[in-house]
């Protein structure tokens, strides 16, 4: 226990001597995290040096090992890092695909080789990562992909088309499906393969979507290459991989089900005021309000107490199979709430009075929680057959 | 606090579970239901409950009870809901014995509860008077003459009240409906001169009655707590049932919603079992998750009371309006999944619809508990 004060008094003098004044700001939205790579979107200056100075302690991945670039912190000292971190306001100083899909990954599926290749520059913010999942033909039903990988002897030649894959246009490598073989049912032969995008057989094309912004791509692969020893596990074993991936990015997704920092209710008393007795004015929006906040809380528990029973070690409780359904399906309440309170004032689209559309923007968004990263229906058939145990029409 | 069971909770659990599915099942329900017993549940079940020690799970040990807390207590509740258990354990402990611990003085606790942990005295909280919960538009008058109170007016919805020996008659001796001061407890033995026990038939079979009180009088020593100002430890007691009837529905729905499931895989239609379709699939899944979700609000709630959290009004109404929807759902579901065959009499599901409707009434029911979660909140 001294140890860790001792880690928390060093942790908290360190921060204060080394974060930039500009980064213990509130970020606006996830544009406004750092994301790294060879191109990187600098909004701020300080930016990458706060990258710098945390990722060469490794915590920019506090709790990967230090022999890969990490912090090697253990789960205690991470969370002092965290909470001192946010005493002071600081944000992340790296927010990449690397570190919260490809990274977990690689550490259970890699090879020595390929974790001591590509796990440092994740930490350090060198290499910006992309995943290759969907493909227009292949959306719910993930496993009929087809992009195709032909073995050409040290390497695979790559052709076939992506879509939905975020941030294409910016990231240096790809973490890629592929069919290495189609006599099989449709989950075998799919491999996982890594490669660079930045070679002449890739293209990558931004999707403009119904908010305006354009966080998705279509990737277009025309001969690209792809070394074989950035093979993922063993050839025709990529499902397992992508499915343990799809894991994390629910449990990811689902986190925007936590209640936000103002409460919807507060929100509406502030646009609307209340009666005498202080109940909001409109009382057809309280009860829906009540309605989400009651819900929002309820899953916060639920999101305790999986928690908890993780480290009681019984395991993810069968509770975990509803998060990434539930908590897509609370965000897109709480924005359609946040529409309803403030009016007018959250339907502008750019302009300062209207902060540039923020409202409106996360607002149509936030749609599309509910069918990244599999849909809420494909989440209800999966705790359908394989929670419940009901049969296959 | 973790929020897991820990070894000793889940013992209770389950020798709970073993125990009500020998003696106290919905087939017992339906027996009871049936029968001329006034009482409305078995006295040979309660007194062997009272044997296992859970009328003294929640009383203090220097009250005779086993000081284990309302965790303890709402597993056990939990089980009853899936057994629709009928029993005096909501009447007289999770009520009554919880509301003297909130106001009595220790030589009336010394008195009472130890009796209530032993099972020698049923004891029951009369405060509803209208067709819904409020209690700070009690009305029923008590009126201070001599050493004694006069009280007069009408309650309903007091559980057991053919076989309570003592009631805890809430009144209000000063201010109007509506005022939090002015309300004040009283003592009156099921025996008294002017009090009539009413018994009614509510849909639950339960022994839920009125009670008509004209000119009862009786001695103020029978007052709990301090004249005009129990709301504080009233409204905490609330709370505590609330969270204790959430516990109660978790229970009942869950097992309404296991015994549709099997329902599910088991009848066939069109040449399948009907739990291959996709229109039902979906709609049990939904209910799967809310069960989750109910589960993990009622378990923090518990927890809340034995931490001794100051306000619990928030969890209970949080837990108490979550369980009320939840189960008013899984049980509309329950039935209408069950097909005609849910109709009847004859199959036990309509049971558990029932009794969930009582019990998300008694104390304030959804939109009680939604409105008040609002409040609480600050809109």
């Amino acid at each position: 226990m001294i140890d860790l004060e001792q880690f928390r008094q060093e942790t908290r003098a360190w921060l204060a001597q080394n974060c930039p004044e500009s980064m213990r700001q509130p970020v606006r939205g996830f544009d406004d995290f750092y994301n790294g790579g060879r191109k990187p979107e600098i909004d701020h200056p300080d930016q990458k040096l706060w990258c710098d100075r945390m990722s060469e302690r490794g915590w920019t991945v506090p709790h990967w090992p230090k022999e890969f670039g990490g912090g090697g912190l253990s789960k205690e000292e991470v969370k002092i890092l965290g909470e001192e971190m946010a005493q002071i306001g600081a944000r992340r100083a790296l927010d990449s695909f690397g570190i919260s899909m490809l990274g977990p990954a690689l550490l259970h599926f890699g090879s020595e080789e390929q974790k001591k290749e590509h796990l440092p520059k994740i930490v350090r913010g060198e290499i910006r990562w992309c995943q290759g999942y969907s493909e227009p033909n292949a959306g719910s039903d993930l496993a009929s992909l087809a992009t195709k990988a032909d073995d050409n002897g040290d390497h695979y030649v790559i052709n076939g088309q992506k879509i939905w894959t975020s941030y294409a246009d910016k990231a240096d490598w790809i973490f890629c499906l592929v069919r290495t073989d189609n006599s099989g049912t449709k989950h075998q032969g799919i491999s996982f393969v890594l490669f660079d995008m930045d070679q002449p057989g890739v293209t990558a094309r931004p999707i403009k979507l119904i908010s305006g912004s354009s966080p998705f791509c279509e990737t277009f692969f025309d001969n690209a290459i792809a070394d074989k020893k950035n093979l993922v596990g063993d050839e025709g074993n990529g499902w397992t991989i992508a499915k343990y991936l799809l894991t994390h990015e629910r449990e990811m997704i689902s986190g925007f089900g936590a209640a936000p920092k103002k409460s919807v209710g507060q929100v509406a008393v502030d646009a609307m005021g209340t009666d005498a007795s202080g109940r909001l004015a409109n009382s057809v929006l309280r009860q829906t309000i009540a309605q989400y906040q009651l819900d929002t809380m309820v899953f916060g528990a639920t999101m305790a107490r999986v928690g908890d029973e993780a480290k009681a070690g019984q395991g993810m409780g069968a509770a975990s199979s509803i998060f990434k359904y539930y908590g897509t399906e609370l965000n897109k309440r709480r924005n359609e709430l946040n529409l309803a309170a403030c009016g007018e004032s959250a339907l502008g689209w750019e302009g300062q009075e209207y902060r540039d559309g923020a409202l409106s923007r996360d607002w149509l968004r936030s749609k599309g929680n509910s069918i990244e990263g599999g849909t809420s229906e494909v989440q209800l058939n999966i705790i359908a057959k394989r929670v419940l145990g009901l049969p296959d029409a | 606090m973790a929020l897991v069971l820990n070894e000793e909770q889940v013992m209770l659990k389950d020798s709970a579970a073993g125990f009500l599915a020998q003696n106290a099942t919905v087939a017992h329900l339906r027996a009871l239901r049936d029968s001329d017993n006034e009482r409305g549940f078995s006295d040979e079940v309660w007194a062997e409950m009272v044997q296992m020690g859970w009328a003294s799970i929640a009383i203090p040990e220097v009250y005779g009870g086993l000081g284990y807390g309302y965790t303890g207590l709402g597993l056990v509740l939990e089980q009853m809901g899936r057994n629709l258990t009928v029993s005096p354990l909501e009447s007289s402990v999770l009520l009554a014995a919880t509301l003297i611990g909130e106001l009595a003085s220790a030589e009336q606790k010394e008195r009472l509860l130890p009796a209530i942990a032993g099972g020698e005295m049923l004891v029951s909280v009369a405060l509803q008077e209208g067709p819904h919960h409020a209690p700070l538009s009690c009305v029923l008058s008590a009126v201070a003459d001599g050493d004694d109170f006069v009280l007069n007016g009408t309650k309903v919805l007091v559980l057991d009240a053919s076989a309570a020996d003592t009631f805890i008659v809430i009144a209000r001796n000063s201010g109007e409906a509506g005022d939090e001061k002015g309300l004040s407890a009283f003592l009156v033995d099921a025996v008294t001169s002017g009090l009539t026990i009413a018994p009614r038939s509510l849909v639950d079979s339960r022994s839920a009655g009125a009670l008509l009180l004209k000119d009862v009088r009786v001695p103020a020593t029978n007052m709990l707590g301090i004249s005009g100002e129990i709301w504080e430890g009233l409204n905490r007691a609330l709370d505590i049932a609330n969270i204790g009837l959430a516990a109660e529905l978790l229970g009942l729905s869950t097992e309404a919603f296991e015994r549709t499931l099997a329902y599910l895989k088991e009848r066939k239609q069109f040449g399948r079992v009907i739990g291959s379709f996709q229109g039902l699939q979906h709609r049990a899944a939904e209910l799967f998750a809310e069960l989750e979700l109910a589960r993990s609000i009622v378990l923090q709630a518990l927890q809340a009371i034995d931490a001794g959290e100051k306000d619990l009004s928030l969890l209970a109404s949080a837990a108490k309006a979550k369980l009320c929807e939840v189960a008013q759902r899984t049980t509309n579901e329950a039935i209408q999944m069950h097909g005609g065959i849910g109709m009847t009499d004859e199959h036990e599901i309509g049971f558990f619809i029932k009794r969930a409707r009582v019990a998300q009434h008694t104390c304030g029911d959804y939109n009680y508990h939604l409105d008040r979660f609002a409040t609480l909140s600050g809109f």
